[in-house]
């Protein structure tokens, strides 16, 4: 039994199916590749995970409960995190409080009414968030507006923000996604010792294979809303109906 | 100090050195002298300072922080205010009573707004609160009139009942508004030489309430609310995938933002017995906007001066007539002189919603923090200057 | 019967002028994605368009008339409007009493102009920036736009009527069988509304037969899309622009007959024309129309006293009411596209 259980998804928009009988298994402390072609229905299944889109059948069970019909951030209290393909920070916040934030939602919930007492008198806080950005190299950068940071370092802080948070599982959607080469060695650096270090199971929405075969333990392929095969990475490598699916796209 | 950084302290320090010795500053011409009607230290003018001043602190914590742009705060307002004064007319003259029950009736009027207008953000909010001001402005205008008094506005009467207090004066007189037998419109007026400062009760009751306000907006940016609050406005995505519910902080935000304006409004009743509807209208709404983005939404002290300069524009710009520039260009040439009148009289005087409608579209343009921010980049210029001179100074002699 | 037919007419005028500055609130939200709270003040403008008008056209010289003496019996010096010296008394006088309808062919150009320098000197600079940043600019632009009429025309309320073959009213009633003074309207209104109608009519045609108007809706459905085909759609909104003020303007030139024009009476209707374009659904030409009638039908029929006896207020709030029930249950408005705005 798996973390997550996705039990057969449909969901159509008008007469697209987007996801046909999607049955996934992410297991506990692994690395999980969701890849597939354009158009194959990633997103769309992602967006069921954290709670944006409500399917039209099937289950999504973390941890033992149900996903469905909760709201994002009901989601992430779960212990779901989600990194975005842009990433998604408060670009107007400097990089500690962006930090602080997530350390402040994990412990206190998702409301609660703190209008007097001080940001800075939070010692524990404030131990957390600076553990966190020395873990990502950014302490020096603590003080920055975060609106000025190049987009690696918006990546790695963004990386933080859902590590902070200690989640039960980390959703990634194409982390490297229009990176350049380095940035992308780099990310991928960053996700592997994530990997060693905290043991944090992971699941990747992925276009780029470099990507996806260094990191992925289990791979799922999606093609036309349909899972076609999940396996092992060396297996997915030579499998034909992958290459069929692809139509040569990756040089794998 | 006070749970203050060093920085917010030395500010909150300003604010009370300003409000304190108001009625020096705001009064440097001499009494009788020809400039003495742009003095602005009367207690009228003084109280209205400090009152819009809560109002526009109170608005900021809402848009400066959440970036929900209200259009209808003055609606609170305007609930503070007739709250006060059925306070009046039914309790006792003391002001504490009436301003305590118009800051919690417009806390609930503002969460029942507030919970229906965040169910929408952007432009569907301001309408959604503008919508609901309007109706509250048309309401009171005409069906409630035994609540507020409709167009005539709410006033005491002889007959009030004042269960805690007397309902006439030994004279027989409507009494006046005090604090534990402090009226406020009692005041002490200072000669020094031609000068005469008047120090007025009801000011300084407003503005020790003013510098409370202000302590604590200081306290709610600086806490984790407030930079929740702040993450709102950034991001809300993010806000929602990292577990936070941006609703009730949002809402939370709004009602105090609510109660402080009707803290001002209850203020206002309590220096000058009597409210009206058209405290509620929308354009009383647009002002409080004009204020805190003139002076700097998202600033602590922005707000307090957008709504010091628009009161000063108001009442004192207001003043100038042509005779009185005629009088300030006398010294030119008379066809430069008539010229130059011509041109700038349009834009002073009874003109001064045009010079405050311009100065307005400059600030969004091109300061989006407002004045506060024009002050600091030139600050931030001047330093630039002299620390290039510092440092060329220095250079030379290595040369 | 007749009174339901009464209400409805008495709500068409107001319905249209709601209809036409919500047209153009829709043109500029749709094609620009800009929220304009100073199209208000465009109103405004137009109607003192028609005050500029008919104050040129009476412009006058003294003449003494040895024929008549004043009080004091001296020689009695009449204004005479160089009309009369121009095209005789009779063309004159007659130019004079059609003062408002010869302002549409005045205000046309002007709205037009007043619309491209407003685009391109201010509003094309905030195509990027926040909705709360567009609104406050173009708030700021209405104050100073109406404080401008303020100084030249005064703050109050100019009557400017309408030609002589226009006054009065007729009834309707008797027109379509009922008894004689049941339905009395005045003349003034049905033009207006058939003026309306015609303006409506022509923005749509415009927008439908044309290949501007085909780039124009192209643009409004999916700017990017458009912009990749290589179209110059900023020049093109740039004109959308000026015809959303031009229609703002009209709507505010022939409503002068029916209320004297004054400096806020932009605000006035400003802030009813925005809730009549959340009604009608942010973005949507059609919804922006339907909305502005239903809303002035509404109105008229809320302020009858059956109504008001009913629900004592009504009259005043029911615009409002209408706006926040439908924000609420149907964000997108009566007929607006989905995903234009919405969270």
């Amino acid at each position: 039994m798996g973390i997550l259980e996705v039990k057969g998804i449909n969901k159509r928009f008008g007469g697209l199916q987007a996801l046909g009988d999607v049955n996934l298994s992410v297991e506990e402390n692994t690395v999980h590749a969701i890849i597939g072609p354009n158009g194959a229905g990633k997103s769309t299944l992602l967006n069921v995970l954290v709670g944006k889109l409500i399917p039209d059948s099937g289950s999504v069970m973390f941890d033992g409960q149900s996903v469905l019909g909760r709201k994002p951030h009901e989601i992430n209290q779960m212990g779901i995190s989600r990194v975005f393909q842009t990433p998604e920070i408060f670009s107007d916040l400097t990089v500690f409080e962006n930090v602080m934030i997530p350390c402040f939602a994990k412990r206190d919930g998702a409301f609660r009414m703190h209008a007097i007492s001080s940001v800075m008198s939070e010692k524990g806080i404030r131990a957390q968030a600076e553990e966190i950005l020395a873990d990502v190299n950014m302490l020096e950068k603590r003080d920055v507006v975060t609106s000025s940071l190049s987009r690696g370092d918006k990546r790695r802080l963004e990386m933080a923000m859902c590590l902070v948070q200690d989640p039960k599982l980390l959703l990634l959607d194409e982390p490297t996604a229009g990176m350049a080469r380095a940035d992308t060695e780099n990310t991928i650096n960053l996700l592997k010792e994530i990997r060693t270090k905290r043991g944090i199971t992971m699941a990747i929405i992925e276009h780029d294979m470099n990507v996806v075969f260094s990191l992925a333990e289990r791979i799922t392929v999606l093609a036309q809303g349909t899972p076609l095969v999940e396996d092992i990475p060396e297996n997915i490598k030579g499998h034909p109906k992958v290459r069929e699916a692809y139509l040569g796209e990756a040089q794998v | 100090m006070l749970g203050l950084e060093k920085k917010d302290f030395r500010l909150l320090l300003i604010v009370i050195g300003l409000t304190l010795f108001a009625p020096f500053i705001l009064n440097p011409f001499p009494a009788g002298s020809e400039l003495a009607q742009f003095n602005a230290g009367y207690p009228d003018l003084m109280q209205r300072f400090v009152i819009f001043g809560i109002f526009a602190i109170g608005f900021n914590i809402l848009f400066g922080l959440t970036g929900y742009l209200s259009f209808g705060h003055a609606a609170f307002l305007g609930v503070g205010s007739y709250s006060a004064v059925w306070m009046f007319k039914l309790l006792s003259m003391n002001v504490l009573p009436a301003i305590i029950l118009s800051v919690i009736i417009s806390g609930l009027f503002a969460l029942v707004i507030g919970f229906v207008s965040l169910r929408r953000s952007g432009i569907y909010f301001s309408i959604l609160t503008l919508a609901f001001a309007q109706m509250s402005f048309a309401l009171a205008y005409s069906v409630l009139t035994p609540i507020t008094g409709g167009e005539t506005g709410l006033q005491l009467a002889l007959d009030d009942p004042r269960v805690l207090g007397a309902a006439q004066t030994a004279s027989g007189n409507i009494p006046v508004p005090a604090l534990f037998g402090l009226e406020m419109r009692s005041s002490y007026e200072m000669s020094v030489g031609a000068w005469t400062f008047t120090f007025n009760a009801g000011y300084y009751l407003a503005a020790l309430i003013m510098v409370l306000s202000f302590y604590l907006a200081i306290r709610i940016f600086r806490s984790p609310f407030g930079m929740m609050l702040r993450a709102i406005k950034s991001n809300q995505t993010r806000m929602s995938y990292t577990g936070l519910n941006a609703r009730p902080y949002t809402l939370a935000a709004f009602v105090i933002s609510g109660m402080y304006a009707g803290l001002a409004g209850g203020l206002m009743a309590s220096m000058d017995p009597l409210a009206g509807a058209e405290r509620m209208q929308w354009t009383a709404s647009g002002e409080v906007v004009l204020m805190t983005i003139l002076g700097g939404a998202g600033t602590l002290i922005g707000p307090v001066l957008g709504a010091g300069m628009i009161k000063y524009f108001e009442n004192i710009f207001s003043k100038i007539n042509s005779q009185i520039l005629h009088d300030w260009f006398g010294f030119l040439p008379d066809g430069l002189e008539d010229f130059v009148v011509t041109l700038i009289y349009p834009f002073v005087g009874k003109g001064w919603h045009l010079t405050l409608g311009i100065v307005f579209m400059l600030v969004v343009i091109f300061l989006p923090g407002g004045l506060v921010q024009g002050g600091q980049k030139i600050a931030a210029a001047f330093r630039r200057k002299k620390s290039e001179k510092a440092s060329s100074g220095a250079t030379k002699p290595a040369e | 019967m007749d009174q339901f037919i009464l209400q409805i007419l008495n709500g068409l005028d107001k319905g249209s002028a709601y209809a036409l500055i919500a047209l153009g609130l829709t043109l500029i939200f749709g094609t620009l994605g800009v929220v304009n709270f100073a199209h208000g003040a465009l109103f405004m403008m137009g109607a003192f368009c028609a005050v500029t008008v008919s104050k040129l056209l009476t412009l006058s010289h003294k003449v003494v008339d040895e024929t008549r003496t004043d009080f004091l019996g001296n020689p009695l010096q009449v204004d005479v409007p160089y009309l009369h010296d121009l095209f005789g008394p009779a063309l004159g006088d007659r130019l004079i009493d059609w003062a408002v309808p010869i302002s549409i062919l005045f205000a046309i150009p002007v709205m037009i102009g007043i619309g491209f320098i407003m685009e391109r000197g201010l509003i094309k600079h905030f195509y990027k920036r926040p909705h709360a940043d567009q609104i406050l600019v173009t708030f700021g632009l209405a104050i100073v736009l109406q404080e401008v009429i303020k100084y030249y025309y005064g703050a109050n309320p100019i009557p400017t009527p309408a030609p002589e073959a226009f006054k009065g009213s007729f009834d309707f009633g008797v027109m379509i069988g009922f008894d004689a003074n049941a339905i009395i309207y005045p003349y003034w209104r049905l033009v207006y509304f058939f003026f309306s109608l015609l303006v409506i009519g022509a923005v749509f045609a415009f927008l439908q037969f044309t290949t501007f108007g085909m780039v124009v809706r192209a643009g409004m459905a999916d700017r990017e899309t458009v912009g990749i085909l290589g179209i110059d759609i900023d020049k093109r909104f740039t004109i959308m622009f000026g015809i959303a003020a031009a229609v703002a303007g009209l709507a505010g030139v022939m409503y002068v007959p029916i209320n004297p024009p004054n400096y806020h009476m932009g605000m006035d209707f400003l802030v009813l024309s925005f809730v009549v374009v959340v009604v009608g659904g942010m973005g949507s030409l059609p919804g922006a129309v339907a909305a502005g009638f239903l809303l002035g039908i509404l109105e008229s029929f809320a302020s009858t006293s059956w109504a008001v006896n009913l629900l004592p207020g009504i009259n005043q709030v029911i615009i409002y009411l209408v706006a926040i029930i439908i924000l609420l249950t149907r964000p997108r408005g009566l007929m607006g596209r989905k995903g234009v705005m919405e969270e």
